[in-house]
């Protein structure tokens, strides 16, 4: 079981490519595009340019570690992929607390990677040991 | 040795001056419960064995976690293995043997047949309720329902009959909800209800489960959202034994008529509450660590129905 590192299919409720993120995905690229044009032309506007978040198409790691997932709440552009690794000598089992999304058992080492695309709240927690949870806020353009 | 962490109910039995549970140099402890009193002494292997005479006797092993083989015990199935030669070296064979869960690590179908073929070497009857690392393969319970549910209702809860005690297996560890604890959910309430309704209140009652019935370490999840529900059930019951396993360590206490008991691992010991950052296997020097493992004893008395529970670690006789 050690090596083994899940990939989530592309699909369910919160990684369906819907069609706002698809929107999204042909928007957002063109609006920072505006923005470094914005800011060429007039640095008054930079201010206008949200605080840096993992962009598009990015993977963001959460440890889980002495029965905790670090960072506990974690804010995502829609298309960021997360992958939990376990650290902890004792399986987890990661899950969207509705079950709409789950991994396998994850021993030592093992990992579970899941793409975020559509906005909103994620409550996520481990099957094992319920008192494990976790948020993660997928908002478009990382605001 | 393991006993100090009392919760709620020190205080109830100092004042009563009746019961102080104590250890009996690190083998075994007799808890006898005697018309619905609970008392407690000290033991000695003699008397122990003398008990164990036309006595009704049954075993719990709790926390085999085959499979397991990280720092904490490389070699989860060899400790299992020892713990039931002891079993099978026994002078008086008990009854019969509970399991109250996780005896796989990983819920793999290699796991639950490595752990049924030492398990089964007793030869004896054994009554298992799952933990949550027995249920977490894809169908999340499927697997152990198939091999030990499929009589069962629900997720798996039973009860039986034997020598004029009634034993209740209860599950935990299944539908667990975000942010929550051990949880057994309104239909086995329902169904425990309608279990005990009939009985009459001088039927002495052992409910097994994996984790704890009774609030142990909410922090570290070690307790049962709706715990307190079942035990309302059946407080009217003269005698009622819990027993528990899910924190590798023994802890007792004694709430009215109703005495809590966690058993010992057979795979690795894990900390006492809040004395880790967190519940993980605790790691002991290499010598150690079958101090840290064993088995339970729980002995009937038909004379005057009381009831023993005698810890034993794996370097015990």
């Amino acid at each position: 079981m050690s090596n083994v590192s899940q990939e989530a299919p592309i699909t369910g409720a919160a990684g369906g490519r819907g069609i706002i993120a698809r929107v999204a995905a042909l928007l957002i690229p063109l609006a920072f595009a505006l923005f470094a044009f914005a800011d060429l032309s007039s640095a008054t506007e930079s201010k206008v340019v949200p605080v840096a978040a993992p962009t598009d198409g990015k993977t963001v790691e959460i440890a889980i570690s002495n029965f905790t997932f670090t960072p506990n709440e974690l804010t995502i552009a829609p298309g960021t992929t997360v992958k939990w690794v376990n650290h902890d000598d004792i399986p987890h089992l990661v899950a969207e607390k509705a079950l709409e999304f789950k991994s396998q058992a994850l021993d030592t080492n093992d990992s579970f990677s899941f793409t975020f695309t559509k906005p909103g709240d994620v409550e996520y927690f481990c099957v094992l040991h319920p008192h494990m949870t976790g948020k993660i806020s997928v908002k478009a353009g990382g605001a | 040795m393991t006993n100090k962490n009392w919760k709620n109910g020190g205080p109830e039995m100092d004042r009563r001056g009746a019961l102080e549970c104590m250890v009996w140099a690190g083998t075994g402890m007799l808890w006898a419960l005697s018309g619905g009193i609970p008392s407690s002494t000290f033991i000695g292997e003699v008397k122990a064995a003398e008990m164990a005479k036309g006595a009704f006797t049954f075993l719990q092993i709790s926390d085999s976690h085959v499979g397991f083989d990280k720092p904490a015990n490389p070699n989860a199935l060899g400790t299992l293995q020892e713990a039931i030669a002891k079993i099978n070296a026994m002078p008086v064979k008990p009854s019969f043997m509970i399991h109250t869960g996780d005896i796989t690590h990983l819920s793999t179908d290699k796991q639950f047949d490595d752990a049924a073929q030492v398990i089964g070497s007793t030869g004896l009857p054994v009554f298992y309720v799952p933990g949550e690392h027995d249920v977490i393969d894809e169908g999340l319970g499927k697997s152990y329902l198939v091999r030990y549910g499929k009589a069962s209702p629900g997720s798996g809860w039973y009860s039986f009959d034997l020598n004029g005690v009634h034993f209740i297996g209860l599950v935990n560890v299944m539908n667990l909800k975000a942010g929550g604890l051990g949880n057994l959910g309104e239909e086995q309430l329902t169904w425990l209800e309608n279990d005990v309704k009939d009985l009459s209140a001088s039927t002495p009652i052992v409910i097994f489960a994996h984790v704890p019935l009774w609030t142990v370490y909410p922090e570290w999840g070690w307790g049962t959202e709706d715990g307190a529900r079942a035990l309302s059930l059946v407080k009217r019951f003269g005698s009622v034994t819990v027993l528990n396993g899910h924190i590798h360590q023994i802890m007792q206490k004694v709430e009215g008529n109703v005495s809590f008991h966690t058993a010992r691992s057979t795979a690795f010991p894990q900390p006492e509450p809040g004395k880790a950052p967190s519940p993980g296997p605790m790691t002991v020097p290499p010598g150690d660590l079958r101090k840290f493992l064993g088995i339970t004893e729980v002995n009937f008395i038909k004379v005057n129905q009381p009831l023993a529970i005698i810890d034993k670690t794996l370097v015990d006789a």
